[in-house]
């Protein structure tokens, strides 16, 4: 357990990833026998439907990070974006909402889990296009430095595939050129979709290149939340007093495949028993135990995510669809009711 | 005032109403490449009027995040042709923000990028794509052809909210005219040129001089036309385009973009559907611009081939 850290603190940490997982799991099993992305035959009735990314086994890595976050601070997030969002803070019960589809959901039902958002705590949102939230970080943070926010920030999730596209250097340039207060955090789970990221990656990833554009990046074990919550309250600070961006490069591991139906038969069972053994929730309740925090006290905040999910999964299937109507509400003002 | 001194007149009055207004782009801060952006770094500071990388995606980009963050950005893409460089930021965050998030944030940017043959420049640097704009739901798409409108419309667009695709034409910039500072013209709301009876004309941006000029040589010919400055083509003024054909019982629509899925298109089976008129469509052959005077004529609908048309359509 890092040293810098109370039993509180690492207590909050563990409730998070709980909460994450605990979300994403019953997404999953949720999104069971719907139509799928990947070609499956419809069958039945999936209350979760399309993609599904989720983010298990990286949840140590939006714990970590947004632990030192502010509503006020932005985020900006990829299509695996379950567990950034909880972490941010977003209500957990909106957001099943938000992927069963319906009205009540933080996006009315228009965006689904890939761009699940809740813009007031900060987070802009989940975004279907790899490296596309980088630009619209850097302008967030702009304009945060232009209208003087106080000390706010920005921090701007991205995978490992997305240092290969053109938006992740274009950003970093821009962030560095004009000092931005923006953190980017690099969840490196060491798979582009269905493609190993290594064969596909020139130089040694994210924090090789943040480092040839003079950005300053932090290499951690991005299953470790204690690392992870000590490298990020660092540069965050750094960030927040205007030392201008940082990049925080956390080597994770995605444990699913690319969507909830992949399989990923394309990977290497050793290598994925490897990864489980360093599950971050394992790790971070044998930390917390030998820290000596009880059983007890873990067990109960495992059973308080899954009651909170139960009611989430209850209050979702409930909810009302959106009319019909509220597909052609929020498209644009300028001209609205021309839609032919 | 020239095309290019009424924009820049546009967006000074903007940014001095509303601090929120800010400027990015590459070259902005020498005045823009066309003089579109004259001294207005020198007026609001290079925090406001913002010197950026030759990064389109990540002007876009940025743009995006700005406007979220409570900014109101001119997005400066140099010509239509490299903005397609940013088209992601545009196309899949800008248009559809607001939509995707149920209404959560909005992306009042305003994007300028000019477009149209520009002399001799060749295939990359005079494409005239408008029509791919108008197909992206979302999005606000406007097409001054006078120092009037592009004064206008500029400040219309600025205050819409809603992200605006801004095509002004690269061979407009000196054009010069008289401006109204008090002028407002509303975003979708054509301009009726000249009043005729034989058939309805509609255009946009440049292409709008040489339809003048078939107009020119049609009343001569005792053909009078009706001719329809379209200005927006998202929303695009159906009433008076289509209330003009409903009386003329005739249509053409004249741009300077490749006929083949053009906006002419939309236009002609609107007023078809619509009114039962004729309709007739006439724009570029499908090729790219060439760069030798006799190639890129090739790209060009001119004034005969706009009367000649009309008659056609008469006949």
């Amino acid at each position: 357990m890092g040293s810098s850290i109370s039993t509180g603190a690492g207590e909050a940490l563990y409730r998070t990833m709980v909460r994450i997982r605990a979300f994403e799991n019953a997404a999953e099993a949720a999104s069971q026998g719907g139509v799928s992305a990947y070609g499956q035959e419809a069958a039945g009735a999936a209350k979760v439907r399309g993609p599904l990314h989720l983010s298990t086994g990286q949840e140590a890595v939006p714990a970590g990070v947004c632990a030192h976050l502010r509503t006020t601070d932005y985020l900006t997030s990829t299509h695996r974006g379950h567990g950034h969002t909880l972490a941010k803070g977003a209500d957990l019960a909106r957001m099943m909402c938000e992927l069963f589809g319906k009205a009540t959901g933080f996006n009315g039902g228009k965006g689904g889990s890939m761009h699940i958002a809740d813009f007031s705590v900060g987070m802009l949102g989940a975004n279907g296009v790899v490296a596309a939230g980088l630009p619209i970080a850097v302008g967030a943070a702009h304009a945060q430095k232009l209208l003087k926010t106080k000390d706010d920030i920005t921090v701007c999730f991205f995978g490992d595939g997305a240092i290969n596209r053109g938006p992740f250097l274009e950003a970093l340039n821009w962030a560095r050129v004009y000092e931005l207060p923006v953190l980017f955090v690099c969840e490196d789970n060491r798979w582009s979709a269905t493609t190993a990221s290594g064969p596909m990656t020139a130089g040694d990833g994210a924090s090789a290149r943040a480092a040839s554009m003079d950005i300053a990046a932090t290499q951690v074990d991005g299953n470790d939340v204690f690392a992870v919550h000590e490298a990020a309250a660092r540069l965050v600070r750094e960030v927040r007093s205007g030392g201008g961006p940082r990049l925080l490069h956390a080597l994770t591991y995605r444990v699913k495949g690319h969507v909830s139906v992949d399989v990923a038969a394309y990977r290497d069972a050793a290598e994925l028993a490897a990864a489980l053994e360093t599950d971050p929730i394992a790790r971070t309740r044998g930390h917390l135990l030998s820290a000596g925090v009880s059983a007890a006290t873990l067990d109960a905040i495992e059973n308080a995510a899954r009651d909170e999910v139960d009611t989430a999964l209850a209050i979702a299937d409930a909810a009302p669809w959106p009319d019909a109507e509220a597909a052609f509400t929020d498209v644009q003002t300028t001209g609205a009711g021309q839609w032919h | 005032m020239s095309y290019s001194e009424a924009a820049v007149r546009a967006i000074q009055r903007e940014m001095e109403a509303d601090a929120r207004v800010v400027v990015l782009g590459e070259d902005v801060g020498r005045g823009g490449i066309f003089g579109q952006y004259k001294g207005l770094q020198q007026a609001f500071g290079a925090e406001r009027v913002i010197d950026t990388p030759i990064s389109e995606a990540a002007i876009m980009g940025a743009g995006v995040g700005m406007a979220l963050a409570g900014l109101r950005p001119v997005v400066e893409m140099r010509v239509v042709d490299f903005a397609l460089c940013g088209m992601d930021e545009l196309v899949n965050q800008a248009a559809k923000n607001r939509f995707m998030f149920g209404g959560q944030g909005r992306v009042p940017l305003v994007a300028r990028m000019p477009g149209g043959i520009w002399d001799a420049s060749a295939a990359q640097h005079s494409q005239s794509l408008e029509a791919w704009f108008a197909h992206l739901p979302g999005v606000v798409v406007v097409n001054p052809s006078t120092p009037q409108d592009n004064y206008s419309l500029l400040r219309a667009a600025l205050q819409c909210g809603d992200p605006v695709v801004y095509i002004e034409h690269k061979t407009l910039w000196g054009l010069r005219g008289e401006v109204n500072e008090d002028m407002a013209v509303p975003l979708g709301k054509a301009r009726r040129v000249r009043d005729g009876n034989a058939l309805t004309l509609v255009s946009w941006s440049k292409q709008m001089q040489a339809c003048a000029a078939a107009c020119e040589a049609l009343a001569a010919e005792g053909i009078t036309v009706d001719l329809i400055d379209l200005r927006t083509l998202w929303p695009w003024d159906r009433e008076t385009v289509l209330a003009s054909c409903a009386r003329t019982q005739r249509l053409l629509v004249v741009h300077e973009a490749v006929q083949v899925a053009g906006f002419g298109a939309e236009i002609a089976a609107s007023a078809a559907e619509a009114t039962g008129c004729r309709v007739a469509r006439l724009g570029a052959p499908r090729i790219p611009v060439g760069y030798a005077p006799v190639l890129e004529a090739q790209s060009r609908v001119g004034p005969e081939a706009i009367a000649a048309a009309a008659r056609k359509l008469l006949g």
